[in-house]
Parts: C-alpha cells; sequence; structure tokens
C-alpha cells in the first residue's frame, strides 16, 4: 500500500510543474508542438494510464481509510474491520466481476440482484433442502449456479439472437426473476439448515473468511479471463467495435450470450454467499445490487460504452464503496447519506472518465 | 468561392476550389467519386472550414464556421443520406431548430397549416404533415427535405444526387419543383452522375477532379458528352501499378461466384477469380459493388447463389464460414468496420487469429506481439509500436494494419474494397506493391474501387457494375477510363 502511495507522489511531480506550464502559452521555436502535446499528456496523460488510473483509485481509497481512521480511530483501523470490510465487498465484488465483462462487451444487465435472489431461493427450497440433506449440500451450490446460468442465458439469447436492447432485456429479467422468486418463496424468509453448507462458506481459512478467498479467486479468475485469453480479448473486441469484430470472423452473438451466462453464473456465486452471510434465502436478497455493481465497474475505469475493461479498477471500485458504507457506519452516519457520498464519487469518476475519452478522440 | 483549399490529415481532399452560383440557377457539380464534390458541399454547409481561400455571399466575404452560420445566411443543404428524424413528424421535421413559437411553446397547428403550405407549393399536399417520416417513401422524404430547405427561406439550396433513389416519375416532379423556385430567384446546386439529368435542368456545370476545379461555367446544355467525361477523367497523379500477374489461363479457379444476388441491392453476379489473379470491381457509389464483396464474405446473406472457394461451398451468410473458408475482408470504412479503434495495433492485428495465439484458451502475449511486430516492420507501418493504440495512425497505415491482419492469417481470397481510401500516394504505392506480392503467392483479389484507373491498373480482369447489375466483364487491358465511365453512365440514361 505505502509503495503506491509513494509511486503517486513521485508521478505527481512533474505533473504539477507540466501543469503550472501551461498556463502561458509560450509561444518559443520548434519544439512547441512537442512540448505541447507533452504538456497535455501532462495530467490526462498520466491519470489515463492504466497504472495512473488506478493509481487514482488507490489513492481515493487511502484518503477514505485516512478519513476512517481519523474519525473512528481503533474501531476502523483493525485487522477485524479490515474483514469485515472485504467479506462486506466479496458478495457484491464477485456480480460486479462478472458485470465489468458484460459492459466491455457493450452490454449492460439490470438483472443480477433479481438473480441472485431467484438463485438463493431455489437453492433454499424444501425441495432442495431436502436433497442437500440426502446427498451433500453441494446440490444447493448447483442449484444456485445453474439458475443464475439460465437466467444469464436468457438474457443473453434475448439480446444476442433477439436482437433486444440489453436494457430492455435485462429490465424484463429484473421484474420476472424478482416476482418467480416471490412466488417460490412464498414472500417467506427460507433458512437454510444444512450445518455444512453454513459452516464450510461461513468458516475461516489460515483466518480468512471463505468468502473473502471466494471473490479473490473470482477475481483473479476474472483478470485471467480477460487479460490473458482469447475469451477476454473477444470480449473487447465486440465491445470496442461489433462490426469490426464480426468482419474478423467473430461470432459476435455467441459471444454475447456467452458474456450473459457467466455474468449469470457469477449472481449463482453471489447467491451462494450471501446464503451463507445470512444464512437464508429470500426473494428480497440482492436488491439494487444492478446499481451497486455498475457504479463500481464504472467508477473502477472500465467504459460504459464497451471496447475497455479493468477487473483491477472494478475491485478497487467494490473496495472504495464498501470502506465507505463501513465509515460512515462506524460513524453512525445514516444510509441517506451515504448514498449522496456514493452519488458525487460516481459523478466525479464519470466526470474523469469523459475526460479520457475526450482527449483519447482529440 | 475563389480558390477553396480543404485539407484532412493526410490528405488534400480540396486543393483549390472555384464556383459561381447566380441567382435563380441550377448550377450543377460534376466529377467522380472522390473528386470532393461532397467535401464541397459540406464546406458551403458549414461543417467544414477552408483552410484557405474565400467564400463571398452576394459580394461580401463571409466564413461558415457553423452549419448555424450557413443556414442563417441562407444556404440549405439536402444530404445524400437523408437527414431527418424518423420519428418526428413531417411538419415537425420541417421546422426543426426553428420551430414556429409563442411564450416558448411550440406553435403546432401553425407550424403544421405552413408544412401543408410547403407542401402544396411542392406539388405534393397529399403527404401529411403529422404523418411519422419514418413511414415515408425515399421520394416523399426527399419532398420533406426540400420543404425544409424552402421552409428556411433558403437562397441556395445544395442538392446531392437527389435523383439517386427517386424513379422516373419522381424525378420528374422533382424537377419541376426545382424549376419552380429557381424562378423565384433561389439558386440551385444539382450533383449527379447521369448526365441526361444536368442536361435537362441544369444551367452551368462546374466539373472537379482530384479536388480542384478543372472547368466552371460550361454550358450544361451544349458541352459536348464526350468533353465532360475528358474532364473528369484522366488524373493529374498519376500512380504507378506493379506490372499484372501473369495468370495461368487453364488454372482451376480459387473464388468461384455463381449466380449471387441480393434482393434490392444487386442482380445476378456471376465470376471466377483464378490463382495469383486479380479481378477489379469498377462502379460509382450505390452500384452495388461494396454489397457484392460484402456478401461474398457472408457479411450480407445472399438472396440466392452461391460460393465456393477451391471448389468448396462456402456456407453463405457468415462471416466465420467465410473466413474459415480462406477469405479475407478489408472493408470499405476502416474506422467503423475493420479497426478496433481504441484497441492496440497488435490485438488488431490478431484479431481474425486468435486461436493461433492460444493454448486452450489462454494467449500468449509475447507471441501475438511478435508476430505483430514483424509485420509492422514488414509493411512499415509508421508510427511504430504494437501497443499504440490504432485510432493514432494515419488512413494509409491503418489500412496497412487491416491488411496485415489478414496477410497473418494467409488467405487463399482477399477481397479489397476501396484500399485506399483516404490514402496517401506514398502509401498507395506500397498498397499496390503489397497487392502484387500477394498475387505472387498465388491469392486470388478481388478489387473494389471507386477510381477506375486503379481497378484498371490492378486489375487482370473487370467487372463494371451500374445501376445492381453486371454492365460488362473483359481484360482490363481492352478498357481505358473513358470506356468504363460511357458503360457506367449510358447503363444510367437507359
Amino acid at each position: 500500500m505505502s509503495a503506491d502511495v509513494t509511486k503517486v507522489d513521485q508521478a505527481g511531480e512533474p505533473v504539477g510543474g507540466a501543469a503550472s506550464g501551461t498556463t502561458p502559452p509560450t509561444p518559443s521555436g520548434p519544439p512547441v508542438g512537442g512540448a505541447a502535446s507533452r504538456r497535455e499528456g501532462g495530467i490526462a496523460g498520466f491519470l489515463n494510464g492504466p497504472v495512473g488510473r488506478n493509481a487514482g483509485l488507490v489513492l481515493a481509497l487511502v484518503l477514505l481509510v485516512i478519513v476512517g481512521i481519523i474519525t473512528a480511530g481503533d474501531r476502523f483501523a483493525s485487522p477485524e474491520n479490515a474483514l469485515t470490510i472485504l467479506r462486506l465487498g466479496s458478495v457484491i465484488g464477485v456480480v460486479s466481476v462478472g458485470m465489468t465483462f458484460v459492459i466491455s462487451g457493450g452490454g449492460i444487465d439490470l438483472s443480477v440482484g433479481a438473480i441472485v435472489a431467484l438463485s438463493s431461493v431455489w437453492a433454499t427450497t424444501v425441495a432442495t433442502q431436502t436433497m442437500a440433506a440426502n446427498y451433500h449440500w453441494i446440490v444447493m451450490v448447483i442449484a444456485a449456479l445453474v439458475v443464475g446460468a439460465v437466467c444469464g442465458l436468457v438474457n443473453g439469447v434475448l439480446i444476442a439472437y433477439g436482437r433486444m436492447a440489453p436494457f430492455i432485456a435485462t429490465l424484463a429479467m429484473l421484474a420476472a426473476a424478482r416476482g418467480l422468486a416471490e412466488i417460490i418463496a412464498k414472500r417467506r424468509t427460507q433458512i437454510i439448515r444444512d450445518r455444512g453448507f453454513i459452516e464450510f462458506f461461513g468458516g475461516s481459512v489460515l483466518g480468512i473468511p471463505v468468502l473473502v478467498i471466494m471473490f479473490a479467486i473470482v477475481a483473479v479468475v476474472g483478470w485471467v479471463l480477460l487479460n490473458r485469453t482469447t475469451f477476454g480479448r473477444r470480449t473487447l473486441a465486440i465491445g470496442g467495435n461489433p462490426e469490426a469484430a464480426r468482419l474478423a470472423g467473430i461470432r459476435v452473438q455467441r459471444q454475447t450470450m456467452y458474456l450473459y451466462i457467466l455474468l449469470g453464473v457469477a449472481c449463482g456465486i453471489a447467491a451462494v454467499m450471501i446464503m451463507a452471510r445470512t444464512t437464508t434465502g429470500t426473494s428480497t436478497h440482492g436488491t439494487l445490487y444492478e446499481l451497486d455493481a455498475i457504479a463500481a465497474v464504472v467508477i473502477g475505469g472500465t467504459l460504459l460504452s464497451g471496447g475497455r475493461g479493468t477487473i483491477v479498477g472494478t475491485v478497487l471500485g467494490v473496495l472504495i464503496f464498501t470502506t465507505l458504507t463501513n465509515v460512515f457506519t462506524l460513524n453512525n452516519l445514516d444510509t441517506s447519506t451515504q448514498a449522496v457520498a456514493k452519488g458525487a464519487i460516481i459523478v466525479a469518476a464519470v466526470l474523469l472518465q469523459q475526460r479520457v475519452s475526450r482527449t483519447r478522440s482529440g | 468561392m475563389t480558390n477553396v483549399v480543404k485539407r484532412f490529415p493526410g490528405v488534400v481532399a480540396l486543393g483549390g476550389v472555384d464556383l459561381d452560383v447566380q441567382p435563380g440557377e441550377v448550377h450543377c457539380l460534376l466529377g467522380q467519386n472522390g473528386a470532393g464534390k461532397s467535401t464541397l458541399i459540406k464546406v458551403l454547409a458549414g461543417v467544414h472550414e477552408p483552410n484557405e481561400g474565400t467564400i463571398e455571399w452576394a459580394g461580401e466575404p463571409v466564413t461558415l464556421h457553423h452549419p448555424q452560420a450557413a443556414m442563417d445566411l441562407g444556404v440549405a443543404t439536402m444530404y445524400q443520406e437523408l437527414d431527418l428524424v424518423e420519428g418526428l413528424s413531417v411538419a415537425e421535421n420541417i421546422f426543426l431548430g426553428h420551430e414556429p413559437t409563442r411564450f416558448g411553446f411550440s406553435q403546432r397547428t401553425a407550424a403544421r397549416r405552413e408544412a401543408a403550405a410547403l407542401l402544396a407549393r411542392l406539388g405534393h399536399p397529399e403527404i401529411s404533415p403529422s404523418v411519422e417520416v419514418g413511414t415515408l417513401s425515399a421520394a416523399s422524404c426527399q419532398i420533406v427535405s426540400m420543404a425544409r430547405a424552402l421552409s428556411r427561406d433558403a437562397q441556395l439550396i445544395v442538392m446531392d444526387e437527389p435523383s439517386a433513389v427517386l424513379d422516373a416519375g419522381e424525378v420528374k416532379q422533382l424537377f419541376r419543383v426545382i424549376a419552380e423556385v429557381t424562378g423565384q430567384g433561389v439558386a440551385v446546386v444539382y450533383i449527379s452522375h447521369r448526365l441526361e439529368e444536368i442536361r435537362e435542368i441544369g444551367d452551368r456545370v462546374t466539373v472537379l477532379k482530384d479536388g480542384k476545379t478543372v472547368a466552371t461555367g460550361l454550358d450544361a446544355k451544349t458541352t459536348p458528352t464526350q468533353e465532360l467525361i475528358r474532364l473528369m477523367t484522366g488524373r493529374s497523379i498519376e500512380y504507378v501499378f506493379p506490372p499484372k500477374p501473369e495468370v495461368v489461363v487453364d488454372a482451376e479457379p480459387v473464388l468461384r461466384v455463381e449466380g449471387l444476388a441480393r434482393a434490392g441491392e444487386f442482380a445476378s453476379v456471376t465470376f471466377d477469380v483464378r490463382p495469383g489473379e486479380v479481378v477489379g470491381l469498377a462502379g460509382l457509389v450505390g452500384s452495388g459493388r461494396s454489397e457484392v464483396v460484402e456478401t461474398i464474405f457472408g457479411a450480407r446473406k445472399a438472396t440466392s447463389g452461391t460460393v465456393s472457394v477451391g471448389g468448396k461451398a462456402v456456407r453463405g451468410g457468415s462471416v466465420a464460414a467465410a473466413v474459415a473458408a480462406g477469405i479475407g475482408l478489408c472493408p470499405e470504412e476502416r474506422k467503423s468496420q475493420a479497426l478496433v479503434l481504441g484497441a492496440s495495433l497488435a490485438s488488431n492485428i490478431t484479431l481474425a487469429t486468435l486461436p493461433r495465439f492460444s493454448h486452450g484458451g489462454l494467449l500468449d502475449g509475447s507471441a501475438e506481439v511478435e508476430a505483430a511486430e514483424e509485420l509492422l516492420e514488414s509493411l512499415d507501418v509508421r508510427p511504430r509500436g504494437v501497443h499504440r493504440e490504432s485510432r493514432t495512425l494515419s488512413g494509409g497505415n491503418q489500412q496497412k494494419v487491416v491488411l496485415a491482419r489478414w496477410l497473418l492469417r494467409g488467405c487463399k481470397v482477399l477481397l479489397l474494397d476501396e484500399p485506399t481510401r483516404g490514402v496517401d500516394v506514398g502509401a498507395r504505392s506500397e498498397i499496390y506493391a503489397l497487392i502484387r506480392r500477394l498475387t505472387d503467392e498465388g491469392v486470388a483479389v478481388v478489387v473494389v474501387s471507386s477510381e477506375i484507373p486503379e481497378v484498371l491498373g490492378l486489375s487482370n480482369r473487370v467487372l463494371v457494375l451500374a445501376d445492381r447489375t453486371v454492365r460488362h466483364e473483359g481484360p482490363a487491358d481492352e478498357l481505358d477510363e473513358h470506356a468504363v465511365l460511357d458503360i457506367i453512365l449510358k447503363g444510367d440514361a437507359a
């Protein structure tokens, strides 16, 4: 962490110098053009770079931590609280990693919260739990993953082959999946009775909660998938220019469908995690996850229009939001104030992103 | 306007254009594709600002730095792609941007009434002002566009190929309207490829070639056709084409296209290409040439007909199938169809070849970069740098990147749609040389170009398309630019 901070400071040095140099447009000799473009590259260029963008997020996180330490002292700066933050962020984090793929691929998914709810309910029905009791709790996990994948498949088919706007198709899924969850659960909270399930997912390995480990695994796999595989490359290509991707022989429709299935599976995993955390399955799980996930992805630096995605940014975005919630909670501030602060962060991040795309096109 | 120059990065689109238009005249602009007509129109409409030269309006020098400035002066432009909002009504479209208002509320009844009056004046009272534009025919849209120009009290109406989408009766109607507005002192700049139309309604003609005025103020009625064609052709810059590849006459064709057709776009096209041969498709914009290559490539689904490579039929309507069969396409619109602009050169180059660099789905990044670097070097792409974003390159270098994608893949058939559009002179010769290198390796090449000399200079055989059908097929050596234009223009006249 401290290494990152120093990096920011060092890089910040020339930035400041360049900024002050910009004020008078010095009409001096031949290198003006070069100097000007370098100056252009100053602040913007630094922040635009992959390192710079993440450094900005790390900086934001560090500021939040400092605020936390000042206002809440030891209650904030303890290993237990750090794990609390990570545990809190892990569920939405898994969804956000999946969302990064869909958004990088030029889409959007509003139904993630509803899919989480439906998966959790389906995995905790009497029938599923009885089967789990007879065999193994893994049945519940499989149920959640399959439900998530099928919902994603429906989204993907509607969008890729039915040519529906992602916004509309997933809006429909949002309504339908949440409704179906209510029907199945009869609006009741289903308690998980299987001790094995709760002990496994609620436990810790070497002091680290299993939920946090799951988030870490999902994030690492997501990073590799997006940055180091043909799957990831195709995702960025169809998000960046679907027509060019198509004319290069990439099966754009199929790839689009895969992205929604992938996110559906991520929602299934998130459902398992939320079930473990609350020991329940209910149709109210995952409420407003779509907004939290999209917000985390966007402030992380993934382009909402597609073509560029960053898993590291998304993870940092999740951590920023979760830390914010934690700091506010420790200071006994209500959720309304939190919401306002979240809104401000999103606006700031998007404004920064716009500047980035302007410099790129300009 | 005098000596107007417009430069874009890497190309000079207009290199000194003079044009004067009198009140009440129909001034025709003639020129081949790429002669600079569209750029000239955009300068007139205030979309592009000229780098040099002056524009005078009624004797006063003016600068048009914004479309609104041009409209305020009284210049209205009817673009080739109509710029109507489909979801709005006819009346709303006509008054878009200058709605009649009172206390900030739009006066819908007044707008509808005035729109109806304008449409009646144009001889089309049957178009209802309240109907949605999206439901109208192409000809009716043209009339609405015209009504919009009149609603702004335009003194000069620029029409970019208005007749392209109209049938004979509708063209007559359009001419009647043009005659009426010019009778009221409005000037019209009329662009068309159809010489007989120019004869019919034109007063004077200005000919553009390679972004320059080659003749202005010619009499539209009496200047001989041969003279006009001569002015349009004969390039000032002669490109050097590499010697044409020798083709083994009795070799089995690599690509065979039989009876390929697409409803509304082109009718039955049949040809084959042998290994190492270049077949050119000549024709004007809208003749169906791009549609033909895109259909061969599976990007459009054929209504009928077959494509086969090496004797094996290629499943239609699937780009992936065409690519698997060994076909590659460098599409017409480099930026919107070929490149992922925000992605690096390396990933653009390997886009069609990803499986080759993957082991069980994992990409071998360094092998990818290495392959890309090698290609960038051999094609002399500048500035080099595999991680550079492709949007930062000039047109010629971007085109090389697109070519590199297919070179890496190793195609049997390469379809090149406008390979040198927006490409500067130096890069052009390099691309020509590259095409030659490919044919030496036995690749079958299909070249589409608006520039007739380019098609003739590169190809062994040429197909001339006009009005969405093949008008002529024959060896390139037996044709010259005149002959091809003749086939195209006479074909249009039919």
